[in-house]
Order: C-alpha cells, then structure tokens, then sequence
C-alpha cells in the first residue's frame, strides 16, 4: 500500500481535521475491486470519517484520493458522473419516512439514471426479494422493525446498481436479535463482486465475511491483515488491546 | 372519511367545543344587554340582503359576500407569494454566499421593524407608481413581503432542525441538491411546519383587512361602507368580524384534520 493507485479506492497520505483535532493521520490504504474490508478500532479512532472521505460527505484536507479512476484533490467534491456510483449504508437506516419502501427504492432510480417508472419497480422488487421483505413493499418505514429497516435501506443502495458500497456500523443501532439478518444479507452481496467496506464491531462477521480487516486507532492504520492473521496473531500491541477489549464484552450466545 | 366522524366525535365536540359555545353565548347575552341599556334598535332582519340579494328571480352577491370573496382572493395569491418568497429568504440565509445572507437579513429586519401600514402607503404611493402596479397588485406585494419576513423564520427553524442524515441518505443516492430539497427535505419539513404555518396563513387573513385604506372592496371595506349609508354599526361589525372568524377557524380545522392524518400515513 504504497502510493501507487492500483486499487479501486486508493489513499495516499491523506491528512484531515476537525479544526484543531486531527481525525485522519497519513492514512495510505489500497482496496481491490470486488474486495470486502471490515473497518474497526475505538470511537473516534476516525473509520466513519475515513469511509465518508470515499463517497465525499467529508473531504479530506491533504493528500490523494482515488475513486475509481478519479482522482479526488483535498476539498474537492465529487464530480456528477460518480454521484450514486457509490452507495453508503447508514447506522440509523435513514429511510425517508415520508415514502412508502417501494418510493425509497425507486426515487433515485427515476430521478437520477432516468429510468421509468415500471423499469424502477421492478427493479427495486428484485432487490426487495434480495433482502427477502418483498411483501413490505408498500409499508411505510415506521411500520417496519429495525432490521427490516436496514434491509431496505441496503436494497435502496443496490437499486443505483453501486460498484462501491460502504457500511457505517451498520447493525449498532439495531437490538441483538435483529443484527444476524442484516449481516446475513451483507454476506450474501460478497458474491456479486461489489467492492465493501464495512465500518463494524461485529468480528465474527469480521472473521467469516471479510477479506481483510483494518484497525484504526487516533485517525492512523495501525494494521491491515487478513481476518485469520487479525484475531489470531495480530502483530500491534494496540490491535491486542482492542481485540480483548472488545471480544470481552461480546454477549456469550 | 372515518377520520372526519372521529374528530367530530361527541366527546371532543363536548371537550374542544363545548367552552367556546358558552363563552360566545355569554358574550351575546352581555352586548345585547348592553345595548338595550343604550337604546340601540337592533335590525338582523336586514342584514340577510348584504350577503345575498334575490331580484327578478334571480340570486346575487351583496356586498359582504363580493368582499369576501375579495379578501380570500388577496389572501389566497399572498399566501402563495408569501411562500415562496419565505421559503427563498430562509435558504438564502442558511446558504453559504455572504451576499445572500445579507440580503436575506436586510430584508428580514427592514420589514420586521417597520409598520405593515406604513410598508403598504409606501407600495401605494411611492413604489407602486413608479412600477406601474395596480392596487390589487400592490396590496397583495405588500402583504406578502410583509408575512413572508416571518414566516421565513419559521422555515428557517425547520431546515435547521432537519435531520441531516436524511441530506446524507439523498447525496449518497446521487440525488441532485434540488432533487433533495423537492423530494426529500420540503415534504418532511412542510408537515413538521404545518401548525405554525397556520398561524401565519390566520394572520395573512386577518391582516389582508389593512387593504381597505388603499380602497380596495374587501370585506372590511364593504362592512365599512354599509354602514356609512345605513347605520347598521353593531349588526355589520359582528358579521363582518364573524365571517373572518368563520374562515379562519375552518382553516385551522382543516390544518388540524391534516396533521392528524399525517399521523396514520406513518
């Protein structure tokens, strides 16, 4: 992970602050296309900024960013023909709460690739089978319970037919019993060769689903690895640290 | 339609309506009193012609009702002025240009912190002849620049409080910033709004009676000059005042039925 742009999103010394407090330390990270990382480390370690640096909510203030082939200078958002190419999932789902699931589905669909309307339902049916809630159709979000929720807002994402796809914790707001049928739909999209990362502190989807798991901590990359090197030899004192902290205090099920 | 007979339900009728009725009635009661103890001689038998007249076998508007009409004309193309032109000042001053804030918050503070009557003399007399503007269209500037500075501050506070994570949801589906602003952000911040919005379609009526110093013939008007030729003051000024009311109140009723079936839907 030198600097050379050979990956679908690429990094290269990038530097950013919220004012005085740096969140993001000469970050260099190469993802493949096709690849699924799982991002983890303590809040604030900076992962969420990191992931919304790629789809540009944030922009970062020193170094490269590459996005498929686009190069992205410091302040700079993203040029029209990206806009949706890259999907993002919410921890509070954020669903529009004035549409019914199929209006979610279908919105950007319609107004943004131009599709007709008939062409966007079906679609948007297709995927809605997907996430395996397909008789929600024409429920209202409020009317759904948080898994259903975050499934539609996953089957919201792929209808714009995104080559990237980011998570930001995507199952934290959800109670327990709700987080395995999200992370079973998140399994089931390695397949199509959509590139993910995935912001979690779910390590046992860490461990099964992903291809490389990275650690930050204080806005830098402590270490990348893949999943069965991380938890079973990870090399950093602070990757330690983390990991018996966290498996701790995960519920023994 | 079952939503209409649960709001009208016997037990809301009692508990929302019930005070009002008595207050009026005592209210009635007490002005009746009253003017028998001045002398006055009421006349209500006449006053079913200001409002409609029947000649020849045919039906006309009085002069009440072509008032009302009038006034809920005026009311109707400044509330729809009063919109946009809030709406416009709100964006502009959470907007990033500079000059736009300012212009914004001129407009906001010059208009806040001058008379509504003086803001509409100087649209007759000053502006108006200078633009060309006829009265109605005078009037119905004057009053939408008046309630659109603060109406823009209730919009304000609704776009300020939206929930940004539904921006973020919309940018990341690729949705343009207008396409968010008309699908995502207008129709959740339009309901959330619609109480106090209300209130300020209430005062645009109530406020659109100013008009009558410019003479236009609106309700007021037409009140004022029926009694100047038949002397009618008590009679005419209760009816005048009881059909602002009656639209008013139909109006908040209306707002309230839609509130309450945005409640359903979600």
């Amino acid at each position: 992970m030198n600097g050379d742009f050979k990956g679908v999103i690429n990094f290269n010394k990038v530097n950013k602050w919220f004012g005085e407090f740096q969140v993001l330390r000469d970050i260099d990270l190469s993802i493949q296309k096709g690849e699924c990382i799982v991002l983890c480390g303590p809040s604030g370690s900076g992962k969420s900024t990191l992931i919304r640096c790629i789809n540009r909510l944030e922009t970062h203030d020193q170094g490269l960013i590459e996005i498929q082939g686009v190069l992205l200078a410091p302040g700079k958002t993203f040029p029209n023909n990206l806009l949706g190419k890259i999907g993002m999932v919410f921890q509070d789902f954020n669903l529009f709460p004035h549409m019914t699931v199929l209006n979610n589905l279908t919105l950007a669909p319609i107004r943004n690739l131009k599709l007709a309307r008939e062409e966007a339902e079906q679609i948007a049916l297709t995927y809605l089978e997907r996430v395996h809630i397909r008789d929600q159709a024409n429920k209202y979000p409020d009317q759904l319970s948080g898994g259903q929720q975050q499934r539609v807002a996953i089957a919201r994402a792929l209808c714009m037919k995104p080559e990237i796809l980011l998570f930001d914790e995507p199952t934290s707001s959800l109670d327990p019993e709700m987080i395995r049928e999200v992370l079973d739909v998140i399994s089931e999209l390695t397949e199509d060769g959509i590139t993910m990362v995935c912001v979690t502190h779910e390590m046992g989807f860490a461990r099964k689903v992903s291809d490389r798991v990275i650690f930050m901590d204080h806005g830098e990359i402590v270490e990348v690895a893949k999943p069965s090197d991380f938890f079973d030899r990870p090399n950093q004192e602070r990757t330690k640290t983390f990991l018996n902290n966290i498996l701790h205090y995960e519920p023994s099920s | 339609m079952s939503c209409l007979f649960r709001y009208l339900s016997i037990k809301r009728f009692l508990s929302s309506w019930l005070i009002p009725v008595v207050i009026i009635g005592l209210l009635t009661f007490l002005v009746s009193r009253g003017a028998e103890n001045i002398n006055y001689q009421w006349q209500w038998y006449r006053v079913g012609e200001f409002l409609i007249q029947f000649d020849k076998g045919e039906w006309f508007a009085g002069p009440l009702l072509k008032g009302l009409l009038i006034t809920l004309k005026i009311s109707l193309l400044s509330l729809l002025l009063t919109l946009v032109l809030s709406l416009s000042t709100a964006i502009l001053r959470l907007s990033s240009s500079i000059v736009g804030r300012g212009l914004a918050r001129g407009y906001l503070e010059l208009i806040r912190n001058t008379p509504l009557l003086i803001q509409l003399y100087l649209m007759y007399f000053v502006f108006g002849p200078i633009l060309g503007w006829d009265k109605m269209t005078t009037a119905i500037i004057s009053l939408s620049l008046f309630q659109a500075a603060y109406t823009s501050e209730i919009f304000r506070a609704g776009l300020r409080a939206f929930n940004r994570g539904q921006i973020e949801a919309g940018l990341s589906l690729g949705l343009s910033r207008t396409d968010n602003y008309r699908y995502i952000i207008l129709p959740q911040v339009f309901r959330q709004m619609l109480p106090p919005l209300t209130n300020e379609a209430v005062s645009l009526i109530k406020n659109s009676s100013i008009v009558s110093v410019i003479a236009i013939f609106d309700l007021t008007t037409q009140g004022r000059n029926i009694i100047a030729k038949t002397f009618l003051t008590f009679e005419v000024w209760l009816m005048v005042a009881a059909i602002y009311l009656i639209i008013t109140l139909t109006l908040s009723l209306i707002a309230s039925m839609v509130e309450r079936r945005k409640v359903f839907m979600k």
